[in-house]
């Protein structure tokens, strides 16, 4: 089993470092974002973007960057992208959990780690239902 | 007892708030200053966290001694520079001192500051926090642990409704208020048709989300072009700024553009009040207040 992980773990890393620059926080949650990878965002903010983005589009951080969740909102909006995935771009994402970092967010998907929050926040999403 | 949640819930009042200077010197008497100075006008103030990006006397101490000294205050917590179990004490140290009105907040980067090599933390971004601070409200850290008594925070937030992507501004500020956000503060902003799209498109789905939106005092055209220039997430026209520029009394004119937006502010649906930032330091801000029919000590 290490071996088919460590394996995994390779693929997953080899395909998503090219494409969205991944820096494997084993928790993926690109479909719900237009593809765009928020841990690229300086900030690493998983719910939007922050009030300092400038007025050409790019990054307070970076100013030589387009803001991630910029370019995430022209994508969710202009992409054929499937509807359940776009119905998910609203969600309150959860704090990242930093126990997942290096893991492969594929292995997380099916055993479904990838969706365990503390006890308090997930009591507040089934009391509130979905976010 | 929040004063300010009791105002928005439980009247039609108009609510008035700004920013409590930081404290760097000049100790509980500098305090006592600025708490005479604002408490005939203000129902509360915020007390900032590392505003800017740069240290100054804690949020949460600084929030004591406002309460101390009779100023309702609304603590922010900043999520550039703590981690969440450091979010999480600085609410229960609130709670701990009767602090009810608490805003969260992300926050600017630290390259804003002048301590620019310090490592930026944002464990947590804003919605989180909010959530977090609903969560703390029903009797529990993040963790499930018990936290007794179990805090009644008024919770508040802060939107940018002038930058980009300006369509996604309005479905963020809904998102806060799925996490538990009831008041809004808006940043400085300088395109009243962006300010309308917001406040229409907020009070269309969430009419109890009470929006603040800001005004600032300022002497001339200068910070305008400074603000358009150095601080990102604010854009100024340039028509704004030759409009005060090119005025034989830079000071009126500056104050006329902040009389103006604070009127045209108030006309929007969701608008329940108004955030003086004042840059003048002057009696422009008493001007204000009268111009816009407000007396000394209406809250008191
Ligand atoms: S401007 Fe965009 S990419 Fe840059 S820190 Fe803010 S949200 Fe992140």
């Amino acid at each position: 089993m290490p071996k088919l992980l460590n394996l995994l773990l390779a693929v997953e890393h080899g395909m998503k470092k090219p494409v969205w620059d991944c820096t494997m926080c084993g928790q993926c949650v690109l479909h719900s974002t237009g593809m765009t990878c928020p841990m690229t965002c300086p900030k690493t903010l998983r719910n939007g973007p922050c009030g300092g983005v400038r007025e050409d589009g790019h990054c307070e951080v970076k100013p030589e960057m387009r803001c991630v969740w910029v370019k995430a909102y022209d994508r969710k909006v202009s992409l054929p992208l499937p509807t359940v995935w776009k119905e998910h771009y609203n969600d309150l994402r959860p704090p990242v959990d930093m126990q997942l970092k290096g893991t492969s967010s594929w292995v997380n998907l099916i055993t479904k780690r990838d969706q365990q929050t503390p006890a308090g926040w997930a009591k507040r999403k089934e009391e509130t239902g979905a976010h | 007892m929040s004063k300010l949640r009791d105002l928005l819930t439980q009247s039609k009042d108009v609510v008035y708030t700004a920013e409590f200077p930081v404290i760097d010197g000049g100790g509980m008497e500098q305090v006592k200053k600025n708490v005479d100075r604002l408490s005939p006008w203000f129902v509360a103030v915020n007390a900032t966290d590392n505003t800017a990006a740069h240290a100054h006397a804690s949020n949460v101490s600084v929030a004591i001694a406002m309460k101390q000294h009779g100023l309702e205050p609304i603590m922010q917590i900043v999520c550039r520079d703590k981690n969440r179990l450091a979010v999480q004490a600085d609410m229960a140290g609130a709670n701990l001192h009767g602090i009810e009105n608490i805003a969260l907040l992300t926050g600017d980067d630290v390259t804003a500051g002048d301590e620019p090599e310090t490592r930026r933390v944002f464990d947590l971004d804003g919605p989180q926090a909010i959530n977090v601070a609903s969560i703390l409200n029903a009797g529990t850290y993040l963790s499930g642990r018990k936290l007794s008594p179990a805090p009644n925070f008024f919770i508040c937030s802060v939107e940018n409704p002038f930058a980009p992507p300006h369509d996604y501004r309005i479905e963020r500020a809904l998102k806060k208020h799925r996490a538990g956000a009831q008041m809004i503060q808006l940043q400085i902003g300088y395109h009243p048709d962006r300010l309308e799209k917001f406040c229409a498109g907020v009070a269309a789905t969430v009419p109890d989300l009470a929006i603040i939106p800001s005004v600032v005092l300022i002497k001339s055209a200068k910070p305008l072009g400074f603000m358009n220039d150095k601080v990102p997430g604010i854009s100024v026209p340039q028509e704004v700024i030759d409009r005060v520029a090119q005025s034989a009394d830079q000071a009126e004119a500056a104050y006329q553009l902040a009389l103006e937006q604070a009127k045209h502010a108030l006309s929007l649906p969701g608008v329940r009040g108004l955030h003086i930032t004042d840059f003048r330091h002057d009696d422009t801000l008493e001007r204000l207040m009268y111009d816009l029919g407000r007396t000394p000590n209406q809250y008191k």
